[in-house]
């Protein structure tokens, strides 16, 4: 690790100027990321800016047909919120398999958007339940606020501050976990409200996050684990590694969706 | 049998300081002055070293000192050694390259030691290794086992075709001859998948050198402090072993990785020297990926002849290992004189022979890991075996009781001379234990919602004990394989054992402990273990091999008899009888035929103030030393059985249950035997379904870190079924056979062949993860969409 100054502000707004004024100063979250790179001296930021005391960017509200979660919320907290358990239990659930308890008690769901990591549970959730990044500047749609591997819409200077996410009727998350991180190898987040139906897939994509419209039409006709029968996913597009090449992935994108939906209608 | 005696499941005494974070490792030395050390490492896997600018560096804040090979052989510190010889079949030794600590001229495998920066701070060790230019003459690096020994590059101009030697065992004409006769041959292929040791405590090291004394001090993490002295002393001649003192203290778990004497700690006792002030070392994770030395890496062609009967007549093997980029301390004895001769397993074959090239790599070193040599040689035996009982149409446990050796002594055709064994009544016991007869039910079920299940035995032997020293002698090792003992009786009959064996985990401080409690009569509390400094132990050969229970204990036992015998000269004395007429029992000295005693204790006070007797009759005091050379190795044995469902939709593999019976010979506290088996096999489990090192065709490392090579965690594994069958070993006192390895021996086999007999099929090679499970089992259910 290199040399850095080290700010806590109290407030976003607080902390919005400090990384105007500091030069190459950066956000720091969980850290779950950022930090061991910069003990690998990948990264160098010339100060960081520490959210952990900004209380107006945490905690958990149901506000009217929307579920309202600040940026440093942790996993653990989402996951064990009553408000979330009830609105969108398959958001706790996801929540709670998120790494391991250490990572649980740390890491953010702002953080975790913001990196936009291809293996994070998070994106998949926000882009399935059609989820609104709310920054200190504006208010972003899931599906313009991810924008590639590790890349998002935010701008120079934009800090998260929460995100909400409209209630769904029904909702559920499988992943299949690489065996050594315990990232995602492949997780769908599947969701229905009202009529409109979304399967959002993590971790196999390779520009990051993505729909699977094919899925989505399927389950259209019926919200069923059933509906996918047959149903495959192209081997195109999606990422390769030592653990799982693209077509066991694309295999396990529709082996997850089923047990996303199997989740969803209660038939887990 | 006492609460705390021997077969007394006694909780381990150094837990408490353990789990409460009162251990003191390697790390936790902190010398007055201590400077810091920080390795620049090859970031590539094969490259000239054209030119080591460290001028920038030199000048930058808080740097003491800046060393390179160079500097190394200007004070004639000599290379690191290989300490086995192993001859070709032609006869000529084996061909080494140079391994200096620092690299000379070239490096040969990412990771592998460019200079080494010691200054104030690690932070600024760090910074300035970052300012070193080193300039790189890339070459083609050398990786793949099979095919290393064709390509054009070499990786030593010692080693033409990079061959460290073709070396052979057995008959080759009476093999060839039963193979020519056979009705029946069974043919495989096999890869022992390269593994990471990853021992908790990375490796450390602390060099100190006292200018007044002129001696160094050597903290380090090693599983034989002893050995790393002899080699640091007689080899690569940083001092004379007067003047060198190496402390091992706690150490976080070894696996075969801490016996070898490695860059770290040579340079960081010379350069302490250099700098004059104490150096410390510790490596992080990745340099721990780098550069441990790795385990395992053999490719095998393997072939079992039978009559038509199904009795085996000859096995052939032909094995490539891969040794790495430099020859590590043990490593050419691996693949060699600890495979080889466990060939045979548990089974009456008449002929046998071996044939291992070894080659170098443009990878980091190669040498024992957890089993060393028995592992790769058992999964040969039991993945051939359980084929051919498949192509015979044979059932996999009564083609094993068919072909096992039932007579003891049996001396196989590779060297071996087996001194005991039931292995009927390990497998009788396993099946009983894991509901065999059950099985074919429990298939169905699993059919039933879609899941392949399956079944997988091995029948495992290895060789501990290690070793008979003019044995390993005679066979190339360069050091003896005795062991040594010294108990140290104070005046009020507590007890200090000094042991040459060395605990990173094994429990010795309790074991060792109940032996003397049990034999001394002494409480639990009231005995010491003490171990790991070589200015309190005068000598010793470590720990691995499962050799602390057979060899340690038993110089510990030999010790204790000579205490006893000094005892009962003193209380000959102090209760005025003769000699002859003391008994010893319980922790009292008895005169025969009467009610007159002396306690432990008494005697032990008697002893020191020699009141009692005559000086010159007989000397006071009370402390025994001994020294155990062995007679034969120890053979444990057993079977393992596992039980597993394969989800063919996703390619996991659950394993269901786990039947483990191991024959130890007798044992001394069940609870932490049982504790090493399951450790044991939690590794074997891990080689069989998750771990891996890979390199990449550039020589990199694509696993070098957690989030790549996957270790096992405890939701990997089942529940345990444990049993134990018990053959006394008739070869050491206390019949003690090793049981530190046998988990390791023998689990991956038997998760090889329970997938393969869920998948109908032989096509999968370890590491059999979920995708290549998965692309398996796709083949499984064409085929029985076929039928």
């Amino acid at each position: 690790m290199y040399a850095f100054t080290y700010h806590r502000p109290a407030t976003a707004r607080q902390a919005a100027s400090l990384l105007a004024k500091k030069e190459d100063a950066k956000l720091l979250a969980g850290g779950h990321t950022l930090l061991p790179t910069m003990k690998q001296r990948l990264a160098s930021p010339g100060a960081l800016v520490d959210l952990s005391s900004c209380a107006d960017l945490k905690g958990i509200a149901r506000k009217g047909r929307n579920l309202v979660i600040g940026a440093m919320t942790t996993h653990a907290e989402v996951a064990a919120s009553p408000e979330v358990q009830e609105a969108i239990p398959a958001l706790a659930h996801l929540a709670s398999h998120i790494g391991d308890p250490h990572v649980r008690h740390r890491g953010t769901i702002g953080g975790s958007v913001a990196n936009n990591d291809p293996a994070a549970d998070y994106p998949a959730a926000l882009l399935a339940l059609g989820a609104t990044v709310v920054t200190n500047k504006r208010k972003l749609a899931a599906d313009e606020f991810f924008t590639g591997l590790y890349e998002t819409a935010l701008e120079e200077g934009e800090i998260i501050v929460k995100v909400s996410f409209p209630v769904a009727s029904k909702a559920g998350y499988a992943k299949f976990r690489n065996p050594a991180s315990r990232y995602a190898l492949v997780g769908v987040f599947v969701a229905k409200r009202g009529s409109e139906i979304a399967v959002a897939v993590t971790g196999a994509g390779e520009g990051g996050v993505f729909r699977w419209p094919e899925a989505e039409a399927a389950l259209k006709a019926r919200f069923a684990a059933k509906s996918l029968d047959g149903l495959k996913h192209t081997a195109k597009g999606i990422n390769g590694d030592i653990h799982a090449d693209a077509e066991y992935r694309a295999h396990l994108i529709g082996v997850m969706a089923k047990q996303a939906v199997a989740q969803a209608t209660g038939k887990a | 049998m006492s609460a705390t005696g021997i077969g007394a499941p006694v909780r381990r005494k150094e837990d408490h300081r353990f789990i409460t974070g009162q251990g003191r490792y390697t790390d936790d030395i902190n010398r007055p002055g201590q400077a810091h050390a920080y390795f620049l490492r090859s970031p590539h896997a094969h490259a000239t070293l054209k030119k080591i600018d460290t001028m920038a560096a030199a000048a930058m804040p808080g740097v003491l000192g800046i060393f390179t090979g160079d500097d190394l052989a200007a004070d004639k510190v000599g290379g690191l050694i290989c300490g086995w010889m192993i001859h070709n079949k032609d006869g000529s030794p084996m061909r080494a390259g140079p391994h200096p600590a620092l690299a000379q001229g070239k490096v040969r495998y990412v990771g592998d030691h460019v200079a080494v920066v010691v200054a104030e701070t690690l932070a600024q060790a760090r910074d300035a290794a970052e300012a070193i230019v080193v300039d790189y003459g890339v070459l083609p690096a050398v990786v793949d086992t099979a095919t290393a020994a064709k390509a054009k590059t070499q990786v030593h101009a010692e080693a033409p075709d990079n061959t460290v030697f073709n070396w052979h065992l057995g008959d080759r004409a009476a093999t060839d001859a039963a193979f020519k006769a056979a009705k029946h041959v069974t043919k495989l292929d096999i890869v022992n998948n390269r593994l990471v040791p990853n021992p908790m405590e990375p490796r450390g090291a602390v060099g100190d050198y006292d200018q007044g004394e002129g001696a160094f001090t050597l903290y380090t993490t090693s599983q034989n402090p002893h050995v790393a002295r002899l080699v640091l002393s007689a080899f690569i001649g940083i001092a004379p072993e007067n003047k060198l003192r190496v402390i091992a203290p706690d150490v976080g778990g070894g696996f075969g990785s801490k016996i070898f004497i490695y860059a770290e700690e040579t340079v960081c006792v010379w350069a302490a020297k250099k700098v004059g002030r104490p150096v410390k070392w510790t490596s992080d994770r990745t340099e721990a990926f780098l550069s441990d030395a790795h385990g395992r890496d053999h490719v095998t062609h393997a072939e079992l002849a039978m009559d038509a009967d199904g009795k085996m007549l000859a096995m052939r093997v032909h094995t490539t290992a891969n040794l790495g980029a430099y020859l590590s301390t043990f490593s050419s004895s691996v693949p060699t004189y600890l495979y080889a001769p466990l060939l045979s397993g548990q089974y009456d074959i008449p002929a046998i022979y071996c044939e291992v090239d070894a080659v170098y790599t443009n990878t980091a070193p190669v040498d024992a890991y957890r089993g060393a040599g028995r592992p790769e040689a058992t999964f040969v035996v039991e993945r051939l075996v359980e084929v051919a009982a498949r192509q015979l149409g044979k059932d996999p446990a009564k083609f094993r009781t068919q072909n096992f050796i039932k007579k003891f002594p049996h001396q196989t055709p590779v060297i071996m001379m087996y001194d005991t064994g039931n292995y009927g009544a390990s497998l009788k016991k396993a099946m009983e234990i894991i509901d065999y007869k059950g099985f074919p039910k429990r298939r169905r079920d699993s059919a039933r919602s879609g899941k392949l299940r399956g079944i997988g035995f091995s029948a495992y032997i290895e060789a501990c004990g290690i070793a008979p020293s003019a044995a390993v002698g005679s066979l190339g090792a360069g050091v003896g394989l005795w062991e040594s003992a010294e108990v140290r009786v104070n005046p009020i009959g507590t007890v200090e054992v000094l042991t040459g064996s060395h605990s990173h985990g094994q429990g010795h401080e309790t074991t060792f402990a109940q032996l003397v409690s049990d034999r001394l009569g002494v409480p639990l509390e009231n005995v010491s273990i003490v171990h790991g400094d070589t200015d309190k132990v005068q000598m010793g050969m470590g720990t691995y091999g499962s050799r602390s229970g057979a060899v340690g204990m038993s110089a510990i036992f030999k010790a204790i008899d000579k205490v006893i015998a000094k005892g009962k000269k003193v209380a000959a004395y102090v209760l005025e009888a003769d000699e002859a007429d003391i008994d010893f029992k319980d922790g009292n000295f008895t005169v025969k035929g009467t009610d007159r005693k002396l306690d432990f204790g008494s005697c032990a006070l008697q002893a020191y103030v020699a009141h009692k007797f005559n000086g010159q009759d007989l000397e006071p005091g009370l402390k025994e030393g001994a020294f155990y050379d062995p007679t034969n190795f120890t053979f444990p044995a057993g079977v393992h059985i596992c039980e597993l469902e394969i989800d063919p939709d996703t390619g996991v593999t659950r394993i269901e249950r786990w039947a483990a019976v191991d024959d130890f010979g007798n044992v001394i506290n069940p609870m932490i035997v049982e504790g090493q088996v399951h450790g044991g096999i939690a590794q074997g489990v891990g080689q069989a379904l998750l771990e891996g090192a890979r390199y990449n065709a550039d020589g990199q490392l694509v696993t070098a870190s957690f989030m790549d090579y996957c270790m096992p965690r405890a939701d990997d594994l089942p529940s345990f079924e444990v049993g134990m069958t018990v053959t006394p070993c008739p070869s050491n006192p206390l019949g003690i056979k090793g049981c530190g390895e046998a988990g390791a021996i023998a689990s991956p086999p038997a998760v090889i062949n329970a997938i393969t007999d869920a998948l109908g099929h032989e096509d999968i090679a370890m590491p059999a993860t979920p995708q290549a499970v998965w692309r398996a089992a796709q083949k499984t259910l064409s085929r029985m969409a076929a039928e």
